[in-house]
C-alpha cells in the first residue's frame, strides 16, 4: 500500500501561549514543538501498522520551513520511509491543503491520512479540502481502520454515535483516538532516520483565503471562590443567584 | 450578506446546533435554510421563529444520513440558486465533514469553528486548544462559516417560514462511501458538545461502581455526564464521554469536575466552559487554578449535599 500521512508541527501542550509583533505572531521563544498528536499517535502509527502487515510505503508530508526538520525526523524515526517538506510557513489551512494536493496529484497514494484537527489551530479542515481537491471520498472522525484489498472498513465516532462505513481506495481519512496507540522511536529507528530522504519542494500555491489578522488572550479568571465542604449546599445558591447557570 | 444555512436533521428533528446556526445566520443577514432528508411534520416551520423566510427541503430518503459529497453538491447548487454569498453550518461532526468540501468546490474562504458574530471585518475563533483567540480577516469573496456548538444562543424574533420542496440531481457517484451500520452508544442522551450543563468524573471516584453520585447530580440538573481520559482508557466510562485534548472539546454553561486533577490535556477540552466548579480532595489539584468555584472535600460526602440542594431549588422554582 502507498500511504501518505500529513503531519503538522504544533507547540507542546504545556507551552505558555504568547504573541509578538503586535499580537500577529505566535511567540516561539522557549516553546517545544511536537508532531500534532492526532497526526502522530493515530494517523501515522496506523499507517505504519498497515505497512508492517500489508507491505508498502509510508510517506509523511509537512508544510513548514526548515524548523520542521525536527518533527519530520521523528516521523522517520518512528518508521516512515521518506518525507516531503513544502517550503512554506502556512498562513491558513487552504495553503496547506492546496500544496499537499498538488504534490499528491503527482503520486498515486492509496490512502491519505490526517489527524482529526491540530491542537494549535483546531480547524480540522485540511483533510476535507484535500478530498475535494483530489476528488476523493473523505471519511472523517475515524477511530478504527481495517483494510481488505482495496476496500476499507472504518468506524467513525461522532457525538456518541458509532458509524461503520465501507469505502474504496483511494480516499482521504482523518483519524482520532482509538485508531492506534502512540509509539516511542527506538534506537535503530532514530539512526535510520538520519539517512532517509526528505524532499523539499517549493509551494505551488501561495494565496491566503482566511488568514489571521490578530490574536488575543482570554480575560484572566478572577480567582476561584472556595466553599467549605460542610457548606456545599451553598454552591447551588451561588450558581443560581450569582453565576445564573442553573 | 445573503446567507444559505444548513439546518441539519437527525431522525426527523432539527438538532440543537441547527437552531443555533440558523438563528446566528439570520442575525447576520437575509437567510434561506436548506434541510436534507426526512423531516417530522411541523419541524422545519420552527425555523421561521428565527427570521428564516424560506426553507428549501431536499426530501431525498437516500440522504437521511449525512453523506458529505452528496450534501456538498446540494449546498453549492442551492447557494447558486438563491444567489448566496455565505454558506453557514454548525461546527459539529456533519459540518466538519461537509464545510471543507463546500469551501473548495465553491471557491470560498472557510472560517471553521467560530464563536461569535463578525466584528470590524473579522471573525473570532478559539485557537491553541482554547488558550487564545484568533480574529480571522473576512474578505470580500464567498465565505463558508461553521459555528461552534453552544456558542450562540438562539433568540426567537418571530415570523413564519415557507417550506419549498427542492430536487437536486444526486447521482450514485455522489455517494462515495456506504454506511454499513449506525449504533447509538450514548443511550439516547443529548450529545456532549450540545449539553448546557456537564458533570464530569475522574480517577478520584476510585471505581466505576461509584459513579452513582455523578449520575444522581447530573439527573437532578438535567445534565450530561463526561469523564477524564484515564477513566475512559481503563474502561470505567465509555469513550464518547472522554473530554480533553484527544477526546472531545465542549463549551457548556456549567462544567462540574469531580475527582479530576486538571491536567493541561483535560483543560484543553473544557477551558471554554462559562463556569467551572471543581470538587477534589486534594487542595493542590491544579484544576482549582482554572475554576470559578471550588470545594476541597470528599466527593462522596459533598456531591449528595449538592444534589439535595439542587432538587430543593428545582422543587421551589
Amino acid at each position: 500500500m502507498k500511504l501518505l500521512v500529513c503531519i503538522s508541527k504544533a507547540p507542546d501542550t504545556t507551552s505558555k501561549i504568547a504573541f509578538t509583533d503586535g499580537n500577529t505572531k505566535f511567540s516561539e521563544a522557549g516553546v517545544q514543538f511536537i508532531i500534532n498528536p492526532y497526526d502522530e499517535w493515530y494517523a501515522l502509527v496506523r499507517a505504519l501498522e498497515l505497512k508492517e502487515t500489508l507491505g508498502g510505503t509510508v510517506t509523511v508530508i509537512n508544510a513548514g520551513k526548515a524548523d520542521s526538520e525536527q518533527i519530520i525526523r521523528k516521523a522517520l524515526a518512528l518508521g516512515a520511509d521518506d518525507a516531503v517538506r513544502i517550503d512554506l510557513d502556512p498562513a491558513d489551512a487552504y495553503q496547506v491543503a492546496a500544496n499537499i494536493a498538488a504534490y499528491a496529484k503527482t503520486e498515486q497514494f492509496d490512502i491519505i491520512l490526517t489527524g482529526k484537527e491540530t491542537i494549535d489551530y483546531n480547524g480540522g479542515v485540511v483533510g476535507g479540502m484535500l478530498a475535494e481537491m483530489l476528488d476523493l471520498p473523505y471519511v472523517s472522525m475515524s477511530s478504527k481502520l481495517d483494510v481488505d484489498g482495496t476496500t476499507l472498513k472504518i468506524e467513525r465516532e461522532m457525538e456518541g454515535i458509532k458509524e461503520t462505513v465501507q469505502v474504496k481506495t483511494p480516499c482521504v481519512i482523518s483519524a482520532q483516538k482509538g485508531m492506534a496507540e502512540a509509539r516511542i522511536p527506538n534506537m535503530r529507528g532514530i539512526l535510520a532516520s538520519k539517512t532517509k530522504p526528505v524532499k523539499v519542494i517549493n509551494p505551488d500555491v501561495t494565496v491566503v483565503k482566511a488568514g489571521v489578522k490578530v490574536f488575543a488572550l482570554p480575560a484572566e479568571k478572577t480567582g476561584c471562590k472556595m466553599i467549605s465542604p460542610d457548606d456545599a449546599a451553598q454552591l447551588v445558591g451561588m450558581l443560581h443567584n450569582d453565576a445564573k447557570v442553573i | 450578506m445573503t446567507n444559505l444555512v444548513f439546518a441539519e436533521l437527525s431522525n426527523g428533528k432539527l438538532r440543537k446546533t441547527s437552531h443555533e446556526v440558523v438563528a446566528y445566520s439570520c442575525k447576520l443577514g437575509a437567510t434561506t435554510a436548506v434541510a436534507i432528508g426526512q423531516a417530522d411534520t411541523g419541524e422545519l416551520e420552527k425555523l421561521g421563529a428565527y427570521g428564516v423566510t424560506k426553507v428549501l427541503h431536499v426530501n431525498d430518503q437516500r440522504l437521511n444520513n449525512v453523506f458529505s459529497k452528496a450534501y456538498t453538491k446540494i449546498l453549492v447548487e442551492a447557494a447558486a440558486m438563491v444567489g448566496a454569498d455565505t454558506i453557514l453550518l454548525s461546527h459539529n461532526s456533519a459540518g466538519k465533514s461537509i464545510a471543507p468540501r463546500v469551501a473548495v468546490r465553491w471557491n470560498a474562504s472557510l472560517y471553521p469553528g467560530v464563536n461569535s458574530l463578525p466584528e470590524n471585518g473579522s471573525i473570532r475563533k478559539a485557537v491553541f486548544s482554547g488558550k487564545a483567540f484568533a480574529d480571522l480577516t473576512l474578505g470580500e469573496g464567498l465565505k463558508v462559516i461553521t459555528l461552534n456548538p453552544n456558542s450562540y444562543k438562539p433568540e426567537i424574533t418571530g415570523g413564519s417560514a415557507t417550506i419549498e420542496a427542492l430536487t437536486i440531481n444526486v447521482a450514485d457517484a455522489d455517494f462515495d462511501y456506504t454506511v454499513l451500520s449506525i449504533e447509538d452508544e450514548s443511550g439516547g442522551h443529548i450529545p456532549l458538545p450540545e449539553a448546557e450543563i456537564v458533570v464530569s468524573g475522574g480517577r478520584g471516584l476510585k471505581g466505576p461502581e461509584n459513579w452513582g453520585i455523578i449520575e444522581d447530580l447530573a439527573g437532578a440538573l438535567g445534565a450530561a455526564t463526561a469523564c477524564s481520559r484515564p477513566v475512559a482508557d481503563i474502561g470505567w466510562r465509555p469513550h464518547h464521554e472522554h473530554v480533553g485534548q484527544t477526546g472531545i472539546t465542549i463549551k457548556p454553561t456549567l462544567y462540574i469536575a469531580v475527582g479530576i486533577s486538571g491536567a493541561i490535556q483535560h483543560l484543553a477540552g473544557v477551558n471554554q466552559s462559562k463556569v467551572i466548579v471543581v470538587i477534589n480532595k486534594d487542595p493542590e489539584a491544579p484544576f482549582f487554578k482554572a475554576a470559578d468555584y471550588g470545594i476541597v472535600g470528599d466527593a462522596f460526602e459533598v456531591l449528595p449535599k449538592i444534589t439535595e440542594a439542587v432538587k430543593k431549588l428545582k422543587s421551589e422554582g
